[in-house]
């Protein structure tokens, strides 16, 4: 064998717990938006998105058409793998780990196991250790947050109401993680297998967060976000990033909300940035009320 | 002049500005985040972070950083890239974006994503100039590698020869030119400071 290595040097390794959630790291401060066609990806790339998310239609219109929404046909996903040159995710179905198995063939850098996408299991969600692919999961409070992180998830964001423009639940359950976390550094060490027990989360994960006071991985925002003050405030509520969906490619004008959410999510503190770049943007998505939504049509309350 | 205790910026457009203010700490530096003009006046020297250096291009060029960033860079300001710092840094990005902004602090060509797409990135150890101790293992995520360098550029680390991927054999990962250095991988993810040692000592001689 021609091998020559260095003595101490360990083997080069891919898809380690370290690389996968240092990519979610390199997102941070940045806005991740979705697409469904390579025109939409480069309009995102052009305004200055970290990362672009493939699906096949944006929650408003799964919303709107009903029907069982599933991973994008991969034609789709190649041609936007192949129009933009920052990294693509691209979402399957909660549970349905032979999706993520495509997703992962096709070569993209991120899987979302998305509750916007109709569940294919309404028990098991995919055992994401077994992948190379970093998976991203949603969640709506800390304990639903480490049972993903514990299945593998290498990033969370927390839950709104995909598809209505309307942020409301996406500041609640941001704020739920947030206190939960604050409630949890509080306590005393014999109080953590109680509250291990609370959270429905592995003891030693729930340790190890209360100790450092944050997830172990990063933790963006998604779903209602609409306009350049709504990521903003996300940000200030804590989000280290932003996931926009229907807010930007069913707005009146796609580039200029794109690249203004984008500068709001950098300077979320910075009321006069806000100011200018709020304005001029032309109408923003319709919206509709999480209120108005009937709950078994409630996307955030999919996932366990 | 020496100083005790330098103040190093971290640019905070985007990226993974925290870990590498929390490494300077630990390296002996005061880090604060740099977004505006103003901020950059009053640091002895920059790191540019990873994350995603198309965003940052952008945001550096609306929020008219560009021109003073080369300025202090043309005047000498020590500065330290990772992955997209180094992209950034670069003269040239290959397979980049046609709109991407270049620093022009380094006389290396890069090129981006060159190890492929995040299913292919990986960490391993290798050998780094200038830094003493065992090996240093390093991160890299979606990583570029420099192709080409030019006069003036020191070499301080290349990927090690293995089974698993002889194309990236002898690929430079990390290069110094003056004050400035660049590694392709992330020292700001691993917990050891040891580059970032070696980089808040090259401000400290200045």
């Amino acid at each position: 064998m021609s091998d020559v290595q260095s003595p101490n040097s360990s083997l080069p390794e891919t898809g380690t717990a370290r690389v996968k959630r240092g990519m979610a790291e390199m997102l941070k401060g940045g806005v991740i938006m979705d697409v469904v066609t390579p025109e939409q990806a480069k309009i995102a790339e052009d305004a200055g998105a970290v990362a672009v998310m493939a699906l096949e239609r944006v929650p408003a219109d799964i919303r709107a058409q009903g029907g069982v929404a599933r991973m994008s046909d991969p034609d789709l996903i190649d041609g936007i793998v192949s129009t933009v040159s920052i990294p693509v995710m691209a979402k399957a179905r909660i549970g349905h780990f032979v999706e993520a198995r495509v997703l992962q063939a096709l070569g993209v850098d991120y899987v979302d196991e998305s509750e916007v996408l109709t569940p294919a299991d309404y028990v098991n969600h995919i055992d994401k250790w077994a992948f190379t692919v970093p998976f991203v999961c949603g969640a709506t409070n800390l304990g639903e947050a480490l049972r993903r992180i514990n299945e593998g998830a290498a990033m969370i964001r927390s839950k709104g109401e995909a598809g209505t423009g309307d942020v409301s639940n996406a500041t609640t359950h941001m704020r739920k993680i947030r206190a939960e976390l604050r409630t949890l550094s509080s306590l005393p060490e014999d109080e953590l297998y109680v509250a291990a027990k609370e959270l429905q989360a592995p003891y030693e994960l729930v340790k190890e967060v209360a100790a450092t006071g944050k997830l172990p991985v990063v933790l963006f925002t998604a779903g209602g976000i609409a306009t350049p003050a709504d990521a903003a405030m996300m940000m200030q509520l804590g989000a280290e990033g932003v996931f926009v969906g229907s807010g930007i490619f069913k707005s009146g004008d796609p580039a200029r909300r794109a690249e203004a959410i984008v500068k709001a999510t950098t300077f979320h503190d910075d009321p006069d940035v806000l100011a200018k770049v709020s304005r001029g943007l032309g109408e923003a998505m319709v919206g509709i009320n999480v209120d108005d939504v009937p709950e078994p049509h409630r996307l955030a309350e999919r996932g366990w | 002049m020496s100083k005790n205790r330098p103040v190093i910026g971290v640019l905070a457009l985007q990226g993974d500005v925290r870990e590498h203010a929390t490494m300077l700490e630990r390296a002996g530096a005061t880090a604060i985040g740099v977004r505006r003009p103003a901020e950059l006046a009053e640091v002895d020297g920059l790191v540019l972070p990873g994350g995603e250096s198309t965003t940052m291009s952008r945001l550096l060029e609306t929020f008219e950083l560009l021109d003073p960033l080369r300025e202090r860079l043309a005047d000498g300001m020590p500065a330290f890239g990772s992955c997209a710092g180094m992209i950034l840094l670069a003269r040239q990005a290959l397979d980049g974006r046609d709109d991407q902004r270049q620093l022009d602090a380094l006389d290396v060509v890069v090129r981006r994503n060159a190890f492929g797409r995040q299913v292919d990135s990986f960490e391993g150890d290798l050998d780094f100039t200038g830094v003493d101790g065992p090996p240093l293992h390093a991160v890299f995520i979606r990583a570029p590698w420099v192709e080409k360098t030019g006069d003036g550029v020191e070499v301080l680390a290349r990927i090690p020869h293995t089974r698993d991927a002889p194309a990236a054999a002898d690929r430079i990962v990390a290069v110094r030119q003056g004050p400035v250095l660049a590694t392709a991988f992330h020292p700001e993810l691993t917990g050891d400071e040891r580059v970032h040692r070696l980089f808040v000592g090259i401000v400290q001689e200045r």
